[in-house]
């Protein structure tokens, strides 16, 4: 089932040096940025450096550039599961103090239990 | 007549030991059954007692506290111990290879190795419940499972270990899929089974690390104190919801989506037809593995999360919907114009699109934001989520194992009685479950010890219902295990399937077949290809 | 079963043949390390939360955290991973002690990352930066300081535990060269062995600006 495509791939020994002098260098450089404010652009350097460095390390030390596309498709799902997680999480915990303000209005006003002297209705809305 | 062969994989090579270091896939199938048939037992006892409790309000058999540990027993016990390993390890671990036409599965000690950690992780679950068993419903939520004085850890620690059993499981069976296919097995001329297999697998690796990582940090949160969960040091506890249904809800689909591989395979070999839409089948499977990473929030709807997160997933939880609604109609397309035949397995799978129906689209309301609201926590989940798991899964289970029990033990069961327990069981099933519905819908709230007497006619209904399943289960454990031993020589192919796995002996050769298979049609191609099945042969014979 | 003859002895029996054996392992390798990504992506996840939660906190917590230190151990990790690579391109050329050297050093630099980890955790112990309700320490601002030492340990203290099993899985490949399992034709477990470990690189290269650089 398996098909000889490709033969194993041997990478120059100039690329694994070099791209181990990249890493050294950026590691450099994110240190030396972390010391000038940018201020919210800090994180996304320190993060667009990182993620830079990490893409080095899988398609060269990793060999994603050269090796089964397949293996590229694990690892990017991989990123991708974890960027649903992050993100939809977070649009819990980044917006817990939004009420819409429609919550609080009653539907309709004629309806019995706004009549009469019904206890304040809860102020916080929707909030279960 | 047919004929078992001396040599096969339950004979050759004989001694414990040769069970005890076995990498034969079908062997470590077998011994999951064994496990996982056990645990199912355990958990269903539990059931019983909980639900002879409820018979009526008040105290009946056990106390308040127990029956808090009776039901968090009951649901980790059935969820990690039975229903997440049960269609995946132990029929896909017997039959994937064989249908595959592979010797056996990419990594043969990994597997081994899985039901050691399976084994292992049990021990932990069983010694919790001598160590005062945990009481938090098998959800664990923060932070009453932080609190609690009662064996938290040794359950959790119990559900981490049965993890990684579960993503060897998952590993390996990606890596067999991907590799080890016969040749001329492209990817759309897999069986429907290996289809559902493989988004089972995905959803598998993908999200039970992240169970891993949640009850690591709970155990954490208990013993040190780290605070991440707990209100009291700062920490959120609806976090801890968000980590444990990112994994907890797609779990649920490692649950349904074999269970619909079986009847995807069953529904096409018992009717002799051509399944219908092949390709949405299975691209259904692999859009419901993605989608259902999409939508746990809507486990949370009443947490306390943000309104924003609630449209969210009420509006994302809709979409899963559309692929499980499109296999239920593919199926029943399937079914038009067939030769359907009333076998066992067939009636379990009748029983599996009605049960799975109710239940799926029960699970609309819930996915509701503004209906879940009223239904949150009541009876109308619980029943919700039985009719997709025990309607859904465990049915589909017993169909597929009523279906390869004569390739696994190369023997029948007796089909006369095996219908009528199929008959009880849907009887039963009902009985326990549509009361639920109603007693949900009329705000019965779940995990309750004491109730209002106006619901206690419903409650009873359930309790025997849930009796007459026990029943039925009993008889069918008799059935299946005398089959062992006296029933019928089956046949090489008892229904007339025409995938690999009905190729091979009955049981199969220690090394599957005798000689590499190569798959020249499809799957189902019965408007191709004529087959008698083996049953009917010696129906005409006699 | 009859044997083929022209098997060599590292082929299992239910593999056609090696080039099968070797794409199976590798891709079990890369789901392996989709399973790690996630298991670390829960506590990337809770970082990102109480992040953006407690910013000012995050910020001055972050500098009670040695950046020297941190960089340090940034690049022996860098460099531990190009020794890792080099072992592997040395055994495709069949340079068997070679291969040896650098698998050896790279054990050494693992082994130096964790001292260094050893004397950071310390320290910070010593001074009550501790997580949750251990955290004794005063002298920073904003709230909830405890919470950024939980997840300044679990971070860190599940990646060096992910060090300490790199460390045996080179280890066991290490041995196993010397015992000359391996050549040109068959060396997949070293491959995998360093895929793991750049994996382990991988994640330390995001933890280490995330913790020690903005916080
Ligand atoms: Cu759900």
């Amino acid at each position: 089932m398996s098909k000889k495509d490709h033969q194993e791939h041997v990478i120059p020994l100039m690329v694994y040096l070099a791209v181990g002098a990249a890493l050294l260098v950026l590691t450099v450089i994110t240190v030396a940025v972390s010391y000038v404010n940018l201020g919210p652009f800090n994180l996304v350097v320190a993060i667009g450096i990182a993620t830079f460095k990490a893409m080095l390390v899988a398609l060269f030390f990793m060999h994603l550039l050269y090796d089964n596309k397949l293996f590229m498709a694990v690892f990017l799902s991989g990123l991708m599961f974890l960027g649903v997680f992050i993100i939809l999480t977070m649009f819990d915990t980044m917006k817990r103090d939004m009420i819409y303000d429609e919550v609080a209005k009653p539907i309709n006003p004629k309806a019995v239990i706004y009549q009469e002297s019904a206890p304040p209705t809860d102020q916080t809305g929707g909030q279960q | 007549m047919n004929i078992i062969p001396e040599k096969n994989y339950l004979t050759y090579p004989k001694g414990l030991k040769s069970w005890l270091f076995t990498l034969d896939h079908k062997r470590i199938g077998l011994m999951y059954l064994f496990a996982i048939m056990f645990f199912f037992l355990v958990g269903g006892i539990f059931a019983l007692m909980i639900r002879l409790e409820l018979f009526s309000p008040g105290k009946d058999i056990v106390s308040a506290d127990t029956y808090n540990q009776l039901f968090t027993l009951h649901g980790a016990i059935m969820i990690f111990l039975f229903i997440i390993p049960s269609i995946p390890a132990s029929l896909g671990n017997l039959i994937l290879p064989l249908m595959l036409g592979a010797k056996d599965v990419a990594f043969p000690r990994l597997n081994l190795a899985s039901w050691y950690i399976y084994v292992f992780g049990a021990m932990f679950a069983v010694y919790s419940m001598i160590a005062g068993a945990a009481d938090t419903g098998w959800t664990f939520y923060t932070p009453y499972s932080i609190e609690t004085n009662t064996a938290v850890i040794s359950l959790t620690t119990g559900a981490f270990i049965l993890g990684f059993s579960s993503i060897f499981t998952g590993l390996n069976f990606l890596v067999t899929i991907h590799k080890l296919r016969a040749p001329g097995m492209t990817w759309f001329k897999m069986p429907l089974f290996v289809w559902g297999l493989y988004a089972t697998s995905i959803i598998q690796v993908v999200a039970t690390p992240v169970l891993g990582i949640t009850l690591l940090l709970l155990i954490l949160e208990r013993v040190a104190g780290i605070g991440i969960f707990n209100p009291a040091l700062g920490g959120d506890p609806v976090l801890f919801q968000h980590f444990f249904w990112f994994y907890s809800h797609p779990a649920v689909y490692i649950m349904i989506l074999p269970g619909m591989a079986i009847i995807s395979e069953l529904i096409s070999v018992h009717s002799h037809k051509k399944i219908f839409g092949y390709k949405v089948i299975a691209y259904s499977s692999l859009a419901i593995a993605f989608i259902s990473f999409l939508v746990w929030g809507h486990h949370m709807f009443v947490s306390g999360q943000s309104e924003l997160a609630g449209m969210i997933f009420s509006f994302l939880t809709f979409f899963v919907g559309v692929p499980s609604g499109i296999k239920v109609f593919n199926w029943v397309a399937t079914l038009y114009k067939g030769a359907v035949r009333f076998t066992t397995p067939m009636l379990y799978t009748f029983a599996f699109l009605i049960l799975f129906s109710i239940g799926g689209l029960t699970g609309i309301f819930l996915g509701a934001l503004s209906v879940d609201v009223h239904l949150h926590d009541t009876y109308f989940v619980v029943a919700h989520f039985h009719y997709t798991m025990m309607g859904g899964t465990v049915i589909a289970f017993f169909a597929g194992l009523h279906h390869w029990w004569p390739k696994i033990w190369g023997r029948m069961y007796n089909e006369r009685i095996a219908k009528i327990t199929a008959v009880l069981v849907f009887i039963g099933f009902n009985l326990t479950f549509i009361p639920q519905f109603i007693m949900g819908a009329h705000g019965m709230p779940r995990r309750y010890y004491d109730y209002l007497p106006q619901f206690q006619g419903m409650h009873e209904l359930s309790t025997y219902g849930a009796y007459l399943l026990g029943f039925a289960f009993t008889i069918m454990a008799v059935y299946l295990i005398h089959s062992i031993f006296k029933g019928k020589p089956a046949g090489n192919n008892p229904w007339g399937g025409l995938t690999l796995e009905w190729q091979t002996t009955s049981p199969p050769d220690p090394h599957n077949f005798h000689e590499v298979p190569v798959w020249t049609h499809g799957p189902y191609d019965y408007d191709k290809i004529k087959v008698t099945p083996d049953l009917e042969k010696e129906l005409e014979t006699a | 079963m009859d044997v083929a003859t022209d098997r060599p002895a590292y082929l299992a029996e239910h593999f056609t043949d090696a080039e099968q054996q070797k794409e199976s392992a590798k891709l079990g390798m890369w789901v392996f390390l989709l399973t790690e990504i996630l298991l670390f992506g829960g506590l990337f996840c809770a970082y990102a939360i109480y992040r953006a939660w407690y910013p000012d906190m995050f910020y001055n917590a972050h500098k009670h955290l040695d950046v020297v230190l941190g960089a340090v151990n940034t690049v022996v990790l860098i460099l531990s991973s190009v020794t890792v690579a080099l072992a592997i391109h040395a055994i495709q050329h069949n340079k068997r002690k070679q291969s040896i050297i650098f698998l050896t050093v790279t054990l050494l630099f693992a082994a130096t990352f964790l001292v260094i980890k050893y004397f950071e955790y310390s320290h910070k112990i010593h001074l009550g930066m501790l997580p949750g309700k251990f955290y004794t320490y005063t002298g920073i601002e904003g709230t909830n300081p405890h919470i950024f030492f939980t997840i300044y340990f679990t971070m860190t203290g599940l990646h060096g535990l992910h060090v300490l099993a790199g460390m045996i899985v080179i280890g066991w490949v290490l041995i196993r060269t010397i015992k000359g399992h391996f050549n040109s034709e068959y060396y997949t477990p070293v491959e995998n062995a360093g895929l793991y470990w750049h994996l382990v690189d991988m994640i330390w290269i995001y933890l280490f600006p995330l913790l020690y650089l903005v916080g």
